[in-house]
């Protein structure tokens, strides 16, 4: 089941080309015909010192910064299928680290100031804008929420302002400000270095990345048991046979109760199907982010001119990456509450998620009951934002056997100890 | 979207449900005797399976009451609709079985 033969030329030397101006000259010459693969297509090999299940954004993140902070290279990530195609080539792209609680601002701020260097760091462009993120306010109740989460921020560090209706309407001109609606805008809260970044480029400049530098990435890999001596975990059984492992990290998204009972872990997790849809493309027309909790809609463009609109989760807990109609329905009536301008626009696609839903509406990162097995979940609705700030903890997690101070809030155990940490309601949006 | 079949009142559309996430799971009977990591699976944890779930729904915006389902979280077919206190056998090919022994 080895491949060394594979392997051995890529060990422990940088054999991918570093995009610049001046290879993307070199290239145009052969017609963008000779570019190199952007990362290995590895077979897995007999043992690693880090398993790391799971091939998304926050998993193959997690192989980055193992590398590149830890020095542990002898690394791989298994995929069930191709990288970056569940949640992270689903979600609405959206970055932000508005939330309310001093624990989930360290944890998204970490993320943003990751973010806000990664194209660089990754030498890889993740196409991430900073055109800030407008959190509207409809009633009372909601203008003293957002006051109260803009004081939190600024305690915290965060950027954050809090803008009146007419400077709502100064900030993005489209939305209708009129008294008369249903949902009339009072104000809103304003956060100018979120933004959007392009998702799947962020899993495959962190594949890339992480495949630089000696990380097996192994697609098509399917993880279909843990195996266990002792009360401790000491490999995984795949679809391309019996991986050794020193420690296994699960970042599995909405399947994570299903590979967490691989070793008999229950979870506080349930599997919701989130969707999504886009728009025709149309000339530049909304350059933010624009969220709103009471009519429940969050609403960006991409750089291709969509618009990119997310949906609330439907009820049922669901594993069929599809949701139900009157979810997109309510969704696009949403949208023109606040957008009477969109009327007779045409949605081009919809799809569906699985998003792995706390009670608390926080993630789960850190030890699990079985010694040498780490678990990395619980993002529900928003984890695309936290996707570099997620690998770098779980990285530091993984390495030294410890949670980092930032995610040690995170345990699995606060379920049963109490302290949990409330983002339903509190982190800007409802989850 | 769903169709479902309320034991009282018939077919109707999700719309008109709430769903009330995974049935059977029983409050333990003398809570201050329970220890936190029995209460914490009581009250937190879930089997959340990929196959047959039995799931409580009430049809809230029809006769209100509540009753138990069966329903595959892969392909959302509904295989069983029963009554609360009702406890039919596990489907042959149902991966999360009610517990035994729980309440409605």
């Amino acid at each position: 089941m080895a491949c060394f033969s594979a392997m051995a030329g890529f060990e422990g030397k940088r054999s991918m080309t570093r995009y610049s101006a001046l290879s993307l000259l070199k290239n145009a010459f052969s017609h963008h015909e000779a570019w190199a693969p952007a990362w290995r297509k590895a077979e897995p090999r007999d043992s690693y010192d880090v398993v790391i299940i799971g091939g998304g954004g926050h998993g193959l993140a997690t192989a980055y910064y193992l590398a590149k902070v830890h020095g542990i290279t002898n690394v791989a990530v298994l995929e069930r299928g191709p990288i970056g195609l569940g949640n992270t080539g689903r979600n609405t792209t959206i970055v932000r680290s508005n939330y309310l609680w001093d624990e989930s601002a360290a944890l998204y701020e970490k993320a943003l100031s990751l973010w806000e260097g990664l194209s660089q760091d990754l030498n890889y462009n993740t196409m991430f804008s900073q055109r800030g993120v407008l959190n509207l306010a409809h009633n009372h109740g909601d203008v003293l929420e957002a006051q109260r989460r803009v004081h939190a921020l600024r305690l915290n560090g965060i950027d954050s302002e809090y803008l009146s209706r007419d400077e709502v309407k100064a900030f993005c001109p489209i939305i209708d400000i009129r008294p008369d609606v249903r949902y009339p805008v009072w104000g809103g809260t304003l956060q100018r270095r979120g933004g959007s970044a392009r998702h799947d480029a962020v899993a495959w400049g962190f594949a890339r990345a992480a495949s630089e530098r000696g990380v097996d990435i192994c697609e098509r890999c399917e993880v279909q048991g843990i195996r266990r001596e002792g009360g401790k975990v000491v490999g995984v059984e795949t679809s391309k046979g019996y991986i050794k492992a020193g420690k296994v990290g699960i970042v599995t998204a909405g399947h994570s109760g299903v590979v967490a009972a691989m070793a008999d872990i229950r979870l506080p997790v349930e599997s919701h199907p989130l969707q999504a849809l886009v728009s025709e493309p149309v000339k530049p027309i909304i350059d933010c982010v624009v969220m709103s909790n009471a009519v429940h809609v969050y609403v960006s463009q991409s750089d291709k001119g969509e618009l990119v609109i997310g949906a609330g989760v439907d009820a049922y807990t669901s594993y069929a990456q599809r949701g139900s109609f009157h979810v997109i329905e309510h969704q696009m009536g949403a949208l023109l509450e606040l957008f009477p301008i969109f009327s007779r626009m045409r949605m081009l696609r919809q799809w569906g998620g699985i998003v792995d839903v706390t009670p608390d509406a926080s993630p789960i990162i850190g030890k699990t009951p079985v010694d040498n097995l780490f678990i990395n979940c619980g993002w529900g609705t928003g984890g695309f934002k936290a996707t570099p700030g997620s690998g770098w903890v779980f990285a530091h997690t993984l390495a030294t056997g410890q949670p980092h101070a930032i995610n040690a809030p995170f345990a699995l155990s606060r379920f049963e100890t109490g302290k949990l940490i409330d983002e339903h309601g509190a982190a800007a949006v409802a989850h | 979207m769903l169709l479902i079949t309320c034991p009282w009142c018939g077919p109707r559309d999700e719309i008109e449900f709430t769903c009330g996430g995974e049935a059977h799971r029983a409050r333990p009977q003398d809570p201050a005797a329970t220890d936190d990591a029995a209460f914490a699976d009581f009250l937190f944890m879930r089997t959340n399976p990929k196959g047959l779930q039995r799931e409580r729904w009430c049809h809230s915006q029809g006769c209100r009451r509540w009753f138990n389902l069966e329903r595959s979280t892969i392909t959302h077919e509904i295989t069983r609709i029963y009554k609360m206190g009702e406890q039919p056998e596990a489907s042959a090919d149902a991966t999360s079985p009610a517990r035994q022994g729980g309440q409605p």
